[in-house]
This record gives structure tokens, C-alpha cells and sequence, in this order.
């Protein structure tokens, strides 16, 4: 792998990390104590991708004082920092400084409850097995004859035993919890095939039989493994991905006392009645009311709307806001869990529940396959029993059967395409949560959006620019850079890199009308129109952002909030493959119409409130529409959890992140037509993969009912089927590299033009 | 059937040998960077390096 090329993974959306580096309270917060006064903090640098990397950042690491050891885990993307004292030895900083923005990762739970070593053991032990008894029965089938055959089964029955109790756990554990509860799944057969043909085989062995099935029970079980295991990981990976994003809502906040001293509280105690104090660029912890203090509010990802919010003492304000322009002290009027996100988290609980439980294909299937099934058994031994009454040859006959018609193939039809599908999604940057979401996605008829920060970006891009000289707009970038105002943050992308820094002196922000400086001996204002031309005559279009000097205008900006790249070709591919797209957003009617009109989608609904969002998807599932939701804010986050199945950017909410079962990293849109497309291709093979295994079982279950099916038989079939099915399902990725070998051109050509216009 | 005698017990020795060290290096967590593996291969010992 080339060091310096980027891999396909590497898309955690970096450019915002800029503002977003972890505080030291937090990393405090967050830290594990591991006695004598060690500690240790795991970050997350999603932008580790070689040796190199590697060893940038352990040697510097340890280089700062107090840090003990640093280990960089390139799997996870994770550097875990081992390090002395109370004070936080400057980590994230030196972090940034060589290049890799780090954050502290959401907490996952479900990482280390030990499933996947529990897997591979139980696989390493299965595989141990098959081979060894493969090797023994191959001896049998060959010929091995009386005394040598019956060591030979007995060997085969003591090796078996161990794959009985680690692989077969596994199985036996989720079919007796599926009938304890009334349930079918493929893990009932599965268990019922393993077990009684491992108790027939001991029985053969004990009466000197011919035929043992040992070999039989045990690569079922092994293959089945491998299907199991390879899902898990999948959705390992796309876990740790997901925990590596942008932590969005804080952990705590600074809490100013009574007497002036500033405390870091946890959100867990910060209590209603508490002055908190919010920097810019900091995100409002709780609902609150301000205190002190003026500021632009970004607002997109907690009601929708794109424009900024100016806010003055007195007013009340939102959990999940951003602060943008000046420091504020406010006043909590509700604890973290009443607050605004705590709401949306019962409003999706609620969301949640209405929503039913919904059946994965693979257990549709089983509730109709494990009947007939076992009904067939059962017949071929009263049959038997009927035309021979010799009790032994029935039972071996069903039993047989039951090995014979084990869902082998079916076990491993659905994973399978599963695990290449999520490899597909993964390497355009769409992270799967689970093989469910796939089969949901891939029913839909309704897509429904958000808009601020979905459709659109959710942050200003430059449309127009008029100036009277080129380099006064080298001067604008490095004013803008000052501030964290969304439009100075455009001018400063576009502009920045022309020239040298200016060192502008005096710089103050003035919330809601922009940045002033002086230089030189001028004064220079960035920000709206009318006051930096102050009071001056305004030219014909007084919208806008101007950059002025002493008053006199030198460039002006026009900023909106731009289309999500991809936004036109996945709304007119999305409409192209029969769906009914629909809008529904937290923002203004003309904002939203705006959007509607790009797009042509006509249905749109605007000032749309988080519950209302939900109200229009239990409707929609009224009329019996499979709706995907695609959103990202807070106020989407129970629409989310209402829809059918859903999807969110990476810049989205984490609220949101963790409700929705697709997650695209790349900024560009195009990726839900995609992610559409990949599941349609894998319900297709799934659906070919079952009626696979369907001819497979019409063919061999008559040859099983009357009586020719040996072990060797039954080895050569079960192992045929699976490997069709496996074959089968990796034509998936085949049918999309002829795709995948045409988007990066398209994209590149995408990019190229957009720079053009710039 | 009289080679098979010690040449059975070997054979499965073997296999076991393979599937505890297997087992072993799982638990020392050699199998938790896969990827870093490949690459710290490559980068230089900071104390051969020193003179």
C-alpha cells in the first residue's frame, strides 16, 4: 500500500476536526485510571493509515513528558495513550500538530462483551476438527474395515466432542431461546441436524455400525461459522468507524460559582440553577436561558433552520446549539436528562416501539422451511417403519434426511451476501449497522429528506463574488479567519493560501454584524453589508457580506447555503427507479421551496417540528409505504428510528449516527442511490441463493427418503451447496467493480468542473 | 493397524499443538492489529538506530 494515497476508508469527514480537538477536561473526563497514579485514554485518529504514521505518533507521543507509552492500534484507528499525574500531558495538541486530529471515541459498549473471541475460538476449534475427522473418514470411506473403522469412529466421536461444546453452544443457545419464546429460526434445524446425528454416529459407533456422521455434524458446524463470524465483523468494523466520528454533544461544561471559580462538571451534574459558560465554537449542553453575553447561534442540526440565530441576554436556548461568534454565561434551566436531546431520545424510544418487530428473511424462511423439514423426516421414518418395521434402518433413514436437508446452504445464503455487500458499501464510504437494514433498504418505495445539512450542506457556500481587487480578497480570507461565523469560514476555504497572513491588529468580533480590525493605521470591517460600509450609500444589492476599509466597499460575497454535492443526480436517479421522494424540514417554507424547486421533488413540508416529522412517517406507513428517511439532525433523530430504514451523514448528530442503520461518510449524496442499488443487488442474490438451495434439497431429499444417502454422500452435497451459494454471492462484487471502475471518473469530472466555477 | 498405533497420536498431537498455539496467540492479543502488524515490520528500532 502506497503511504501517501489515501485509503478508502480514510473519509472520516477530517476538515471539521479543526475546531473540534477534545479539551483537556474531557480527556480527564474520560480517562481510565489504572492505579499508581497511571492513567490511560484511548483516542480515536481517524487519519492513521501507515508504518509511517505509526511511528510519527508513538515516538511523538513519548517524547512529551509524562506520557509512559503510546500504542497505535491501525485496525481500530485508535492510539491508546498511557500517561502520570493530574495533568493532562499535551496529547491532542501534539496530535494536530503532526497532522492527525484526534477525538476522545463514543463509548461502545457491545465492542468488548466478548462475542468475537467466543467466535473465533469456537471457529478454530471447528476447523481443528474438520480436518482431523475428514482426514479419518476419508480413511473410512476408502476401505478401512472392521476394528480399524471402529478406532477410527471412535476417534472421530472424541474430537467431535469439544466442537459440540464450543461451536455448538452457539447454535444450541439461539434455538432453544427462539422456542422458549415460540419462535422459529434457522438455528432450530441446525441444532436438531448437529445433535441427532451426532447421537446416531456415537450409537453406530458403540454397536460396530458402518455409517458415522461424524465428519458431517462437524463441518456443518464449521461452515456455518465462518459465515456467522465474517457478519460479526463486519459490523464490528462499521462500529468502530462510527465511534471514531465527531463527538457533537459535549461531555460537559464549565460551570462558573458563586465565588468565580470555574469548574468542569460532568452533563450528568449540571443541575438546573448553575451558570455555565460557553465559549464560541462550544456546543450548548443543556437548555438554558442566556445570562450574559451576545452571539450568533447556529441552530441547523437542532431545528433545521440554515439561517444564524442572534440571541441576546434574556433569551432561552436549545441543548445541541452552537455557539458561533461570542462567548456567552448562561443560566441551565433544565438538567442534561430533560433536556431538548433527552426529549428527542423518548420521542425516538416511542418512535421505536411503534414501529414492530420486523422478522429478517432468513427467519421468514426457516418458519416455513423447518416444518416441512422435519415433517419430511418424520415421514420417511413412518414410512419405513410402515414397509420394513426395522426400527433402526427408519431412524437412520430420517435422520438421514434431517442431515441431508440441513440448511448448510441457507445459513450461509444471507450472510454471505451480506458480508460482500457490506464490503461493497464500505469501500464507497457507506457503513452498514446491521444485515437488516440491507434487506429493509432494498423494499423501500418512499425516500423522505431533510433538509439543512442532508439536501443541502448546512453550511454557506460561496455563490457570487465582486471585488475590486484581487488581493483584497486575500485580505478578507485572513480576516475571516478569526472567526467561526459559517460564512467567514467559506471565504477563508475559498480565498485562504492566496498570500501571506496580514497581521491584523485590534481584531474584536461583533456578533451578528461581523469582524473588525485594524492594519496599518486602517480599519477593516468583514461581515454584513450595511455595517461595514457604515451607514454609507449601499449598492444596488444590500444583501450580502462585504469586506470594506474605512468604510469604503473593496469586495462583496454572496453566500447561501449550497446543495449537498450529488443532491440533483441522486434526486433524478432516485425518481428515475420509481420512488415518491418528499421533503420534510424544520426550516422556513421559502428556504425549503427553494430546494423542492432544484431538486423537482413536489412534496415537500416546511417548519416541521420533531414530532410532526413523525406524525408524516406513521402516516406514510399507514398507506403502506416502506419509507427511508434520510436526515441528520437532532430534531431527525426520531423520524429516524420511525422510518423504515434510515440513513445519516457523518456530520449529522450523533443522536442521529447512532439511529440510523446507514451511515455515508463522503459528502456526496450520490451515496444513497448507491447504498439503494447495492441492496437490491444482494436481496437478488439472496433470493437466488434460497432457490439454490431449494433445487439443491429437491434433488437430494428423494435420494435421502429412499435410503442411498451414505456419509460420503452426504459430504460431497452439503460442501456443493455451500460453495454455490458462496460462489453465487461474490458475484456481487464482481457485477459492481464494472460499476465502481466508472464512478471515480465521474467524480473527478464532477470535482473538476465545480473547481472551474470557483 | 500396528503403525496406525503411534502414527494416530502424533498426527493428532500435531493438530492440537497447532490449534492451542493458535488459540494462545489470540489470547495475547496478536490478532487485535492485524493491519498495524504488517506495518510495524517495517519501521525502524528506535534503539538500534541510536549509536
Amino acid at each position: 500500500m502506497s503511504c501517501c494515497a489515501p485509503p478508502v476508508d480514510m473519509v472520516l469527514e477530517i476538515e471539521r476536526a479543526k475546531s473540534a480537538g477534545p479539551s483537556d477536561d474531557e480527556i480527564l473526563l474520560a480517562r481510565r485510571q489504572l492505579g499508581n497514579g497511571l492513567n490511560q485514554t484511548d483516542l480515536s485518529v481517524p487519519s492513521v493509515h501507515c508504518g509511517a504514521c505509526i511511528q510519527a505518533i508513538e515516538s511523538g507521543l513519548s517524547r512529551i513528558p509524562g506520557v509512559e507509552s503510546a500504542r497505535v492500534n491501525l485496525s481500530t484507528k485508535r492510539v491508546s495513550v498511557s500517561w502520570r499525574g493530574n495533568d493532562v500531558p499535551a496529547v491532542v495538541p501534539t496530535l494536530a500538530r503532526l497532522g492527525y486530529p484526534a477525538r476522545i471515541p463514543e463509548d461502545i459498549e457491545i465492542e468488548k462483551d466478548g462475542t468475537l473471541s467466543e467466535l473465533i475460538t469456537a471457529l478454530a476449534v471447528a476447523g481443528f476438527a474438520t480436518g482431523n475427522i475428514m482426514l479419518l473418514s476419508v480413511s473410512v470411506w476408502a476401505g478401512a474395515d472392521g476394528p480399524t473403522r471402529d478406532l477410527f469412529h471412535w476417534l472421530s466421536a472424541l474430537i467431535a466432542v469439544p466442537v459440540m461444546a464450543f461451536a455448538g453452544r452457539i447454535y444450541f443457545r439461539s434455538a432453544w431461546n427462539a422456542l422458549r419464546h415460540g419462535r422459529m429460526n434457522m438455528d432450530v434445524p441446525i441444532s436438531l441436524g448437529v445433535a441427532l446425528a451426532y447421537t446416531m454416529s456415537l450409537y453406530e459407533t458403540i454397536t460396530h455400525g458402518h455409517h458415522a456422521y461424524f465428519d458431517a455434524s462437524v463441518s456443518l458446524l464449521f461452515f456455518l461459522l465462518i459465515g456467522r463470524t465474517l457478519d460479526h465483523l463486519m459490523r464490528d468494523r462499521a462500529r468502530a468507524a462510527v465511534s471514531g466520528l465527531i463527538r457533537l454533544s459535549p461531555r460537559g461544561a464549565v460551570v462558573v460559582r458563586a465565588d468565580g471559580r470555574r469548574d468542569y462538571l460532568p452533563l450528568a451534574d449540571i443541575e438546573p440553577g448553575m451558570r455555565l459558560f460557553i465559549a464560541a465554537g462550544e456546543r450548548i449542553p443543556v437548555n438554558a436561558v442566556v445570562l450574559q453575553g451576545s452571539s450568533d447561534l447556529d441552530c441547523s442540526l437542532v431545528t433545521g433552520e440554515s439561517g444564524l440565530q442572534r440571541i441576546a441576554p434574556g433569551e432561552p436556548v436549545l441543548a445541541g446549539i452552537q455557539n458561533l461568534t461570542g462567548p456567552l454565561t448562561i443560566e441551565a434551566t433544565a438538567a442534561a436528562k430533560d433536556s431538548f436531546l433527552a426529549e428527542m431520545v423518548r420521542l425516538m424510544e416511542v418512535a421505536e416501539q411503534g414501529r414492530g418487530t420486523r422478522r429478517r428473511i432468513a427467519d421468514r424462511v426457516s418458519a416455513l422451511y423447518s416444518p416441512v423439514v422435519h415433517l419430511t423426516a418424520l415421514l420417511s421414518f413412518l414410512g419405513w417403519m410402515a414397509a420394513t418395521g426395522d426400527w433402526h434402518l427408519s431412524i437412520t433413514i430420517a435422520i438421514a434426511v434431517l442431515i441431508i436437508t440441513c440448511p448448510c446452504a441457507l445459513g450461509l445464503a444471507v450472510p454471505i451476501v451480506q458480508v460482500v455487500a457490506a464490503r461493497r458499501l464500505f469501500e464507497s464510504g457507506i457503513l452498514v449497522k446491521d444485515g437488516s437494514a440491507m434487506e429493509r433498504l432494498a423494499e423501500i418505495d418512499t425516500v423522505v429528506f431533510d433538509k439543512t445539512g442532508t439536501l443541502t450542506m448546512g453550511r454557506p457556500g460561496l455563490r457570487n463574488v465582486t471585488f475590486v481587487d484581487e488581493d483584497d480578497l486575500a485580505l478578507a480570507a485572513s480576516l475571516a479567519a478569526f472567526s467561526r461565523h459559517p460564512v467567514s469560514a467559506a471565504v477563508e476555504a475559498a480565498f485562504s493560501g492566496r498570500s501571506d497572513a496580514v497581521a491584523y491588529e485590534n481584531v474584536v468580533e461583533h456578533p451578528g454584524l461581523g469582524i473588525e480590525a485594524t492594519f496599518d493605521g486602517r480599519r477593516y470591517r468583514l461581515g454584513r453589508m450595511s455595517w461595514a460600509l457604515e451607514g454609507r450609500d449601499i449598492p444596488n444589492s444590500s444583501a450580502g457580506t462585504a469586506l470594506a476599509i474605512d468604510g469604503a466597499l473593496r469586495a462583496s460575497f454572496d453566500c447561501t447555503d449550497s446543495l449537498r454535492e450529488g443532491a440533483m443526480s441522486a434526486a433524478r436517479e432516485l425518481a428515475g427507479t420509481g420512488l415518491s421522494l418528499e421533503i420534510l424540514s424544520g426550516d422556513k417554507a421559502p428556504a425549503v421551496a427553494h430546494v423542492a424547486d432544484m431538486l423537482s421533488i413536489g412534496m415537500f413540508k416546511a417548519s416541521v417540528m420533531p414530532s410532526g416529522k413523525v406524525d408524516r412517517l406513521d402516516q406514510l406507513r399507514a398507506a403502506g409505504k416502506k419509507v427511508l428517511m434520510v436526515g441528520d439532525g437532532l430534531n431527525d433523530a426520531p423520524a429516524l428510528s420511525a422510518a423504515h430504514v434510515s440513513m445519516a451523514p457523518g456530520t449529522g448528530a450523533d443522536i442521529g449516527r447512532n439511529a440510523a442503520d446507514f451511515i455515508f461518510l463522503r459528502d456526496s449524496l450520490t451515496a444513497v442511490p448507491l447504498a439503494l442499488r447495492i441492496a437490491r443487488n444482494a436481496d437478488r442474490l439472496i433470493r437466488q441463493n434460497f432457490a439454490l438451495a431449494v433445487i439443491y434439497n429437491l434433488i437430494a431429499v428423494p435420494i435421502a427418503i429412499l435410503g442411498f444417502v451414505t456419509p460420503l454422500i452426504a459430504a460431497i452435497a452439503m460442501s456443493g451447496s455451500s460453495l454455490l451459494v458462496i460462489g453465487n454471492a461474490l458475484r456481487l462484487r464482481a457485477n459492481e467493480k464494472r460499476f465502481s471502475l466508472s464512478l471515480p471518473a465521474f467524480v473527478r469530472h464532477f470535482a473538476g468542473t465545480r473547481k472551474a466555477v470557483l | 493397524m500396528g503403525t496406525l498405533v503411534y502414527l494416530l497420536p502424533i498426527a493428532l498431537f500435531l493438530g492440537v499443538l497447532g490449534l492451542v498455539s493458535f488459540l494462545w496467540a489470540l489470547r495475547s492479543g496478536q490478532y487485535d492489529d492485524l493491519d498495524g502488524a504488517a506495518e510495524r515490520v517495517l519501521i525502524d528500532d528506535e534503539k538500534a538506530r541510536e549509536p
